[in-house]
């Protein structure tokens, strides 16, 4: 019984139908070898060398680490750092968002920023940004988060500001120099796989509490994409206009300068607009240290067990993050047309932009004046939206009780238990050797260095066996994702009209942050492991399905229409001729669902599912244990960057499929 | 296209509709404010400033900081921030770096505490009215049904019962947020429980399986505690445990009794404690008991007001409390 649901998992990664490859056994038939072996052996040494630690028990090399992390604590530096943010922040607060005593509202009441906002919009972009950063900001204070929403996007803006002053001459650097480039790769893996609450835990120790925390978090959080895009589009620019403009006999830093720079601009100005997502990305959990912003009233929200309080915050989230992508976005592209001289007189429009000020100015005035236009007035808005959605998650809910407990039932009886307990009751050396041999399996010998270096540290972590419960619940979320990811990415593919409506749910289910949806699926699943499997699901499926999506349109229509002409089935035609030739989408798909449900190992921990999740949130609240924390969150980056690589290498096996 | 004339009429004519609105709507101006709010805070006796309350994430703990946070506000003038924060390390954090003034409901924490107050940073200022009962609850309909489940002798006869999907062969016992006092597994392993420990990791998931327990007559047994608003909403019963005796909790791996009750103590800075702002002398003689924590929490979830209204509500139900904190 166990044996024959165990093998399940692997497939979607290892075994989509192989093409002929002559005179070699297929990966497939590896793989079962390698389970068939792993599973005799299990069968007579299950539960022996286990390295089970229980969630108070600790190591000596957690305590170790605990001690070093104690001796950081709060330097001089670290102390000046505190300070200086914290400078800034309130001096930022109290212009636009927290009224200093006795004075009701901050300097500039809602209509003046509003009014600056917009401007901004227009002289960055177009009208039509200022339309919609204006309708934005008046939604804010609409559903009557003025002040969390200021607080958001200052220490968003801030933080995006440090990132990208330590970011672009790091970006420079690797995009001059190959050297460069792999010393900072790895870093900026490490910063984008380390689960934001192991973060907030050491730059806790660090910073302390508020502002200087959430900026530091989000800073390290956020820093990446600037680097890798911007990074990129330097190195890319074409060595054709380099030599052309070498022949006049520049130097390295005109070069730059008059060159590289500008011609990456376009690339660059995408780096911030990642880097801007990545920053909103990372509000919720700094909510958790008393970080200023949106992250607060939906944390407690999610104490207070009230669905509809948290959404309201929740979607103003998505909507600044709609507002800030689409006017950086707009920006980069009228900096692109303003570069390449198009677009109008530039003495008119600085004259245009010059007599808008005179309203905006009234604005600003008016709203140190009049207290409406100050402090925005409140209505019932929220609180009616916020009881209409709990009422409708409480028919939802209840409607789906019976059912959503049956199919808990049957995938954590049918597929997450027989698997765990293979990986997680194997004995460390067993499940090792046979991680390391699929990995082989799946992504050949350049997948030898990665499984070797990641499984040996996650050995030499001390937290194994909570690490192989997590992979499990990773590969079964993953199976999941890749089941959706198929059935609706091949239907979008197939059909403009389903892509369209099903594309703004997925973006929606990608950018609304998970603590707003916790509730419903607790409620529905209970403290559970396949709680968070949903939660994982939730996040990680869209840019699953949209890979998937992609990758199907992109095979060729000459090569379905040969399809077609031969009498094949609308069966025949996907499995025989889409699903193939998409193969590296596939793979890419599976990888980013992994990495996406990764991601969410923590907050399993939040509902139930224990394991590395749980050490890391204890961690947070024992000082004694930031040790292990911190041991957990490793781990997570190990196992991150262990299966990226594997899949990575069988990707690049499995040849370009778009 | 657009001309550009054309866009700085529409914006500018969207800007003007929106200043036209707001005059309409009359309302006053920002200095008269400024003066009322002045005058308020002279009135309530000078000069309490600013107020910096450390809020627990959980709906009891709400309740004791937005009561004692708005009677701060409207009797003596304060500007009361709401730190929200982690218990234990973080929160005594920002008691040493000013960031907060008080923790109103402390459970446990010894080591912190005794470590804060060492070190002159905090002071220990006693009971906070509230008792907290920490212990092993199973929903009421599983009580009434079965009442030997009661007794922790009886709970390997019923293992079979509580096991879940997440418990393999044993019974499960839900623990609760990582960051609460539990040692469940150490009570269950030298007990000799068959059962195994599945933390729900947080007051919501807890308070969801609880319910949903209730609803669906599912056996459940975890961990809870009182006060807790919940408590109004649906019944619990309390299994009983070796009882607790002096020190049996002293080693954590050893615990083999029930949780002890819990006086709930505030704890303030040094600094704002010794800082004479009036904000001090009223955490100092407020309290709060079960019953009436219980009462706001129920008004924040069951009713679904704000904390801010919640706590007014009370406050304005309950003068003659008020009333002993100011005196």
């Amino acid at each position: 019984m166990a044996t024959a649901t165990v093998a399940r998992p692997v497939e979607p990664g290892a075994a989509p139908p192989p093409p002929p490859e002559p005179r070699r056994v297929p990966r497939w038939v590896w793989a079962l070898v390698v389970l068939g072996l792993w599973i005799l052996v299990w069968s007579f040494t299950r539960g022996d060398d286990t390295l089970f630690v229980s969630g108070t028990e600790q190591t000596d090399l957690h305590e170790r680490i605990t001690d070093i992390a104690d001796g950081l604590g709060g330097s001089a530096i670290t102390g000046v750092i505190a300070d200086g943010i914290n400078a800034i922040v309130e001096t930022l607060q109290g212009l636009i968002s927290t009224p200093e005593a006795p004075r009701p509202a901050p300097q500039i009441g809602w209509l003046g920023v509003v009014a600056i906002a917009t401007w901004v919009g227009y002289a960055v972009a177009s009208w039509r940004i200022a339309l919609l950063v204006a309708a934005s900001f008046v939604s804010f204070g609409l559903f009557g988060f003025w002040e969390d929403s200021m607080d958001l996007l200052i220490v968003t803006l801030v933080s995006v500001f440090f990132a990208v002053l330590i970011g672009f001459p790091v970006a420079i650097a690797i995009g001059l120099s190959r050297t460069a480039s792999r010393i900072v790769t790895p870093v900026l893996d490490l910063l984008q796989t380390m689960p934001t609450f192991v973060y907030l835990m050491f730059v806790f120790i660090l910073f302390g509490i508020g502002a200087p925390n959430a900026v530091v978090c989000t800073v390290a959080y956020a820093l990446p994409p600037i680097v890798r895009i911007a990074g990129f589009g330097i190195r890319d620019v074409s060595p054709a206009a380099i030599e052309a403009t070498d022949s006049l006999g520049q130097t390295t830093w005109q070069r730059l300068w008059k060159v590289q720079v500008p011609m990456a601009r376009r690339t660059i100005i995408l780096g911030l607009n990642q880097t801007i997502l990545a920053a909103l990305s990372i509000a919720i959990i700094a909510g958790y240290v008393n970080g200023p912003g949106l992250g607060k009233p939906v944390l407690s929200a999610l104490t207070q067990n009230n669905f509809g309080a948290g959404l309201v915050p929740g979607l103003l989230i998505v909507v600044m993050g709609i507002m800030l992508d689409r006017t950086t976005t707009a920006a980069s592209e009228r900096s692109e047309r303003v570069a390449r001289g198009g677009g109008e007189d530039p003495r008119r429009r600085r004259i245009v932009l010059g007599s808008l000020l005179v309203p905006v100015a009234v604005a600003v005035w008016y709203s140190r004046y009049a207290i409406d236009a100050a402090v925005f007035p409140s209505n019932d808005l929220a609180s009616s939206v916020a009881s209409r959605a709990n009422d409708w998650m409480e028919s939802i809910t209840s409607a789906l009780d019976g059912p959503s407990g049956a199919f808990k039932d049957a995938v954590t009886y049918g597929l997450l238990n027989p698997l765990q307990s293979l990986l997680a009751e194997s004995p460390w050396w067993l499940a090792y050797a046979g991680l390391l041999a699929l990995s082989l399996v799946v992504g050949g010998l350049r997948a030898l260095v990665p499984a070797v270096v990641g499984l040996t540290g996650i050995y030499l972590l001390d937290l194994w066996n909570d690490t192989m419960v997590v992979l499990n619940m990773t590969i079964v979320a993953t199976a999941l994702v890749m089941v959706l990811a198929l059935v609706f990415g091949v239907w979008m593919a197939r059909s403009r009209r389903v892509d369209l409506i099903v594309r703004p749910t997925l973006d929606a289910g990608q950018t609304i942050p998970a603590f707003v949806y916790l509730i419903p699926v607790l409620a529905l699943f209970g403290p559970t492991r396949f709680t968070a499997i949903v939660a994982g699901i939730i996040y990680a499926a869209p840019a699953a399905i949209k890979l998937v999506a992609d990758g199907v349109r992109g095979v060729g229509e000459t090569v379905v229409e040969a399809g077609r002409s031969t009498g094949s089935t609308t069966w025949q035609e996907i499995t025989k001729v889409q699903l193939p030739m998409a193969k590296g989408s596939l793979v890419l798909a599976t990888n980013q669902g992994l990495l996406y449900v990764l991601a969410m190992v923590v907050i399993g921990g939040l509902v139930g599912a224990g394991a590395l999740g749980y050490d890391v949130v204890y961690a947070l609240a024992h000082a004694d244990y930031a040790g292990k924390g911190a041991a957990a969150g490793f781990s997570i980056v190990l196992l991150g960057i262990l299966i990226d690589r594997v899949m990575r290498a069988a990707a690049d096996r499995a040849g370009p499929g778009r | 296209m657009l001309d550009p004339i054309k866009r700085r009429a529409g914006l500018s004519a969207l800007a003007a509709a929106a200043l036209l609105a707001l005059t309409a709507c009359g309302g006053g101006s920002v200095s008269e404010q400024t003066e009322a709010n002045e005058e308020q805070a002279a009135a309530a006796g000078g000069d309490c400033g600013e107020f910096n309350i450390l809020v627990h994430p959980w709906v009891g703990y709400t309740a004791d900081a937005y009561v004692v946070g708005h009677v701060a506000e409207e009797e003596l003038g304060c500007t009361v921030n709401y730190v929200e924060l982690k218990e234990g390390g973080p929160s005594y954090q920002a008691l040493a770096s000013g960031d907060g003034d008080v923790i109103l409901e402390e459970w446990s924490h010894q080591a912190e505490l005794e470590a804060a107050v060492a070190d002159g940073t905090a002071v220990d200022l006693g009971s906070m009215g509230a008792v907290g009962i920490i212990g092993w609850y199973v929903p009421g309909w599983l009580a009434e049904e079965h009442p030997e489940v009661l007794n922790w002798e009886n709970l390997n006869d019923f293992a079979d019962e509580f096991r879940t999907s997440e418990s393999g062969n044993q019974g499960q016992f839900l623990g609760s947020d990582p960051t609460y006092t539990q040692y469940d597994e150490a009570i269950i392993k030298n007990l000799g429980l068959n059962f195994k420990v599945v933390f729900s990791g947080g007051e919501t998931a807890t308070v969801e399986a609880f319910e949903k327990a209730q609803k669906n007559k599912e056996w459940l047994l975890g961990y809870f505690w009182e006060p807790h608003y919940i408590h109004a909403e649906i019944p619990f019963a309390r299994v009983e445990l070796p009882p607790y005796e002096e020190g049996c909790d002293k080693n954590k791996a050893e615990v083999d009794c029930d949780y002890a009750e819990t006086e709930l103590k505030k704890v303030a800075s040094k600094e704002f404690m010794d800082s004479g702002s009036p904000a001090a002398s009223l955490v100092e003689k407020w309290t709060l008991s079960n019953e009436d924590q219980n009462q706001i929490a129920a008004y924040i979830t069951a009713d679904g007001m704000s904390p801010e209204d919640a706590a007014a509500k009370w406050v304005e139900d309950n003068p003659d409390k008020v009333e002993a904190w100011l005196g």
